[in-house]
């Protein structure tokens, strides 16, 4: 069951990731040279409406609090950010949509994905030797904005609900979303 | 919907609604979206088939336990995915792939064959060699994968999945990834057209 629902949403996302343009590495390092906002505008507007969503359907119950999944925060997750823009904005590619592209045949994705499992290898080499660096240095473990009652998981605005601080958050990025231009 | 499917690029408006659905819908019937971890599992797959990486191992937390530390971290979840690579995340990384390849098969309007590898602002800036931007998207590659690593997620899971949740580490990665990536890019495609 899993491994179908796997194939589906796998499936569906890649295929997604196409049409919206993110698997076009020129559409990436045109977002980030600021000269195309249409990606930019598409994934606020994502993440504002999914904060909503989320939040509501958690509200309703719909959603099991323990599909959620809240990742810690420490000093390597703004320094690997930092490299992986690096990354980003030399090749145009991240994880995911470097498949996507490899999967419409690209060339250059393919070493994309081939350099990606080196890196990847490099990490995993040296994760020992860095493991208690101050690049893992705890910044709040698994923290988040909005009240989730993830298991282990805090919030940093406790007294507020967390609908309210969500659904704050996503309106706020779906406002950003529509005012920010479309250079077609 | 028929012209959704043959569209080579939807609208922003659009995108962004499927996008948001499509992260809703993952963590409904299963668990947040993430990619990056499933490079490491592929390497530890290839690993395992030379030398022994993972091991079963009743005193750990998911049954499975390796040498390396990282590999064994979190009572040796990615050394569990190793062993059982037909794991849920590894089955989706590879399904985004057979994804992206339906996708642009079933678009009316094909993307040229030289943009195929070159994009149009590489060109402009560094040339018609294929060679070179190969060589620049491996390079990329190397540090995309080890820097999303090292953040413990990539655009997928710290960016979209991680503040769909508000998770204060979604937000951080997203500023350190934009504060280095949005001046490089200025940079290194300076004047190129749009």
């Amino acid at each position: 069951m899993n491994i179908i629902l796997a194939l589906m949403l796998g499936f569906l996302f890649g295929f997604i990731l196409q049409k919206i343009g993110a698997s076009n590495p020129q559409k990436i390092i045109d977002m980030l040279r600021l000269k195309d906002f249409h990606l930019m505008k598409t994934i606020l507007f994502a993440i504002g409406l999914s904060n909503l969503l989320l939040f509501t359907l958690l509200l309703l119950g719909i959603i099991d609090v323990s599909h959620l999944s809240i990742k810690s925060s420490y000093i390597g997750v703004i320094i690997g950010g930092g490299i992986m823009g690096l990354g980003w904005a030399i090749s145009g590619f991240c994880p995911g949509t470097g498949l996507v592209a490899l999967g419409e045949g690209r060339k250059d994705a393919l070493s994309f994905v081939l350099g990606g499992t080196i890196g990847a290898l490099l990490l995993t080499l040296v994760y020992q030797k860095i493991k208690d660096t101050v690049l893992f240095f705890n910044l709040g473990g698994k923290m988040t904005l909005a009240v989730t009652n993830v298991k282990g998981s805090s919030a940093l605005f406790p007294a507020i609900s967390g609908m309210f601080v969500a659904g704050g958050i996503g309106i706020l990025f779906i406002i950003i979303a529509f005012m920010l231009p479309d250079k077609k | 919907m028929k012209n959704l499917i043959k569209q080579q690029q939807w609208s922003w408006f659009i995108s962004g609604i499927v996008l948001g659905l499509i992260f809703i819908i993952a963590v409904v019937l299963v668990k947040p979206i993430g990619v990056s971890t499933q490079f490491v599992i592929f390497d530890g797959v290839v690993w395992n088939s030379v030398e022994e990486l993972v091991i079963e191992d009743i005193g750990a937390k998911s049954g499975y336990s390796s040498f390396n530390a990282y590999i064994n971290k979190s009572g040796g979840k990615y050394a569990k995915s190793i062993a059982n690579p037909l794991n849920y995340s590894f089955v989706f990384a590879f399904a985004m792939i057979l994804g992206g390849f339906t996708a642009s098969k079933l678009a009316t309007k094909k993307i040229e064959k030289d943009e195929q590898s070159l994009p149009r602002v590489w060109k402009d800036r560094f040339g018609k060699s294929s060679k070179k931007r190969y060589l620049a998207s491996f390079l990329g590659g190397i540090l995309v994968l080890f820097g999303a690593r090292l953040a413990g997620g990539c655009t997928s899971g710290h960016m979209m999945s991680g503040m769909m949740q508000t998770s204060v580490s979604g937000y951080l990665f997203t500023l350190g990834t934009f504060v280095v990536a949005i001046p490089i890019a200025r940079i290194l495609y300076k004047g190129g057209r749009r």
